[in-house]
């Protein structure tokens, strides 16, 4: 698997040379974003065992921090050197990401999913009425990614670089993380809580870590989602793109950290192209039948189906 | 007969049950319960199925709140400790149904279980390779007889290796006190005389208390046997005054006509 990735990283990292703005941006940029996101989501799923709905809220958090503390249109908020907007974007994330665990660390299966709806929900609904820090139902607008060094960080190709970068690191800070002892006893709730209590380990630190952990995630995906739409408002945290996130994380299959973007990179292809096949108003239809085509034929993502064909063919060639 | 109710403990005791009591509703699983374990003690308990035995391990380790008495493991008044905090003191126990990480590796398991005892778990950074938490995971699947089987995934252990890996966990730290519920349980005749030598080449500064229906297995590694029935501690009794005793008769085969 790890030579598969680093063999993914190179083709990704040269594909510039090869692919129009369009495709970098649109295609490959906003896939990643999502990804980055939907990890978020299957990091609690795969490691913790649980199905959070407050992700998106998380990222939002994250995007309305980076709005906040950036030139915007709003005229809202106080500029901050980037550095400064980006580390507390994460630090809100992050902190908001304990917040959800605290509140929903007694909870899995349909609570977990229960709480944390009720979460975004109400987190959507105060940035619609809060005027004073979220600019309400219009919210911030204007935002671009900063330049580093005479470097526009908000260019096509240089964004697609540094949202690689920045998916890459996600990953590997979900697998360096998973196996140190806080990741292992995240897993050890997972499967036998009362066995980590006889152990001398409380649960409830190890539930709100994960949940922190999968916000610092989120809120790194939030940061690159307002630089690349260049805006953020309620609509960026309701209920639409939360249930993105889970069919992203379905589609793509939640065992590895790889399925996330999978699925967000399907995703994003059939967004943009099934226009081109029927009408936009059938998008919902399109992404529900391959939702469900996965769920029947292969449940676990496009990541199980590529797992199965890679044994099919090591059998015929062993054969 | 009956064990006195008067509670006989001192601080130099491994572990103290003074009136240990638990009721669900009106039911009462364990009742008015007193027990002194002396170090390095070996002392199994023996009772039908229901007799509160499991009930009783719950309570002393804290996955049971008391509803009324109190416990004291290694002088540390334990009765409002949350089970984490109770495994500090040194006691240890193994599940009557093995309770795993099934998505874990014997060897990520065992690491956990050392670093969770030495209060270590905390760490976000990667594990470090010839880390000493690591070589007291080696140590212990050496002693539990799993050396070979280190990164096996436990879901896919057998039934019996999951026992010896639930042995494992138990032997990781400093163990003072190790509570043993049914450990033969499911076992085949081949592998019970492993776990007879097991239990009889732990150190004699570990405390055992053994919970197991196996008579051979009860009667052979234990210094003291108490009887448990309807939730009440029936009596104490060396192995051999229990081979003959009629109450034990009674009991397990129901009294004669």
């Amino acid at each position: 698997m790890n030579r598969f990735i680093i063999l993914l990283l190179i083709i990704c990292s040269v594909l510039p040379v090869f692919a129009a703005d369009f495709w970098l941006t649109q295609i490959l940029s906003r896939s990643i974003i999502l990804g980055v996101m939907a990890l978020s989501l299957t990091f609690l799923t795969a490691y913790l065992g649980v199905v959070s709905f407050a992700q998106v809220t998380l990222a939002g958090i994250a995007g309305y921090t980076i709005a906040y503390f950036s030139a915007n249109t709003a005229g809202i908020g106080a500029e901050l050197p980037w550095v400064f907007a980006v580390l507390l974007a994460l630090f809100f994330s992050t902190i908001a990401g304990a917040l959800v665990g605290l509140i929903a660390r007694q909870s899995v299966g349909i609570y977990s999913i229960m709480i944390t709806l009720a979460i975004s929900m109400a987190f959507f609904y105060f940035t619609r009425q809060n005027y004073s820090v979220f600019n309400g139902w219009t919210g911030f607008s204007g935002i671009s990614a900063p330049s580093v060094m005479g470097l526009d960080l908000g260019a096509p190709v240089v964004f697609y670089y540094v949202c690689l970068f920045t998916g890459a690191l996600a990953t590997l800070f979900v697998v360096k993380f998973s196996s140190s002892p806080l990741g292992l006893s995240i897993q050890g709730v997972r499967d036998a809580a009362r066995r980590v209590r006889a152990i001398g380990i409380p649960t409830s630190p190890v539930i709100v870590s994960a949940y922190a952990f999968s916000g610092l995630i989120a809120g790194m995906a939030g940061i690159l989602n307002v630089w690349h739409q260049e805006r953020v408002s309620s609509f960026s945290v309701g209920l639409g793109p939360t249930i993105d996130v889970l069919i992203i994380s379905v589609i793509g299959g939640m065992r590895h950290p790889l399925g996330a973007f999978i699925g967000a990179i399907t995703y994003v292809m059939i967004d943009t192209f099934a226009i081109d096949l029927i009408s936009r108003d059938r998008f919902n239809t399109v992404i529900g039948l391959v939702l469900l085509l996965i769920v029947i034929a292969a449940p676990e993502g496009i990541l199980g189906i590529l797992k199965s064909v890679k044994e099919r063919i090591k059998k015929i060639v062993l054969n | 007969m009956s064990v006195t109710n008067t509670p006989t403990s001192n601080d130099g005791d491994a572990l103290s049950l003074q009136g240990v009591t638990r009721r669900f509703g009106s039911f009462v699983a364990v009742e008015n319960f007193n027990m002194s374990i002396k170090t390095g003690e070996r002392r199994a308990i023996l009772g039908s199925n229901g007799a509160g035995k499991t009930t009783l391990f719950n309570l002393v380790t804290g996955d049971l709140a008391l509803s009324a008495g109190n416990i004291k493991i290694e002088g540390v008044e334990s009765s409002k400790l949350p089970t984490y905090k109770r495994i500090k003191s040194g006691i240890r126990r193994t599940y009557q149904h093995a309770l795993l990480f099934d998505g874990l590796t014997v060897r990520e398991t065992l690491f956990l279980s050392s670093v969770g005892i030495h209060n270590r778990w905390q760490s976000f950074l990667p594990i470090k390779k010839n880390n000493k938490y690591q070589a007291e995971a080696e140590m212990l699947a050496k002693k539990a007889g799993l050396f070979s089987l280190l990164d096996a995934l436990v879901g896919n252990l057998s039934h019996g290796q999951k026992r010896q890996l639930e042995i494992g966990i138990a032997l990781s730290g400093d163990p003072k006190i190790i509570l043993f519920d049914e450990p033969a349980a499911g076992l085949s005749p081949a592998e019970r005389p492993v776990l007879t030598e097991l239990l009889l080449s732990l150190p004699k500064t570990i405390s055992v208390i053994l919970i197991e229906h196996d008579m051979d297995i009860a009667l052979e590694t234990s210094e003291i046997v108490s009887v448990m029935h309807n939730g009440k501690h029936l009596l104490e009794r060396t192995p051999e005054e229990i081979v003959h005793s009629d109450i034990v008769r009674d009991i397990y085969v129901g009294k004669k006509q």
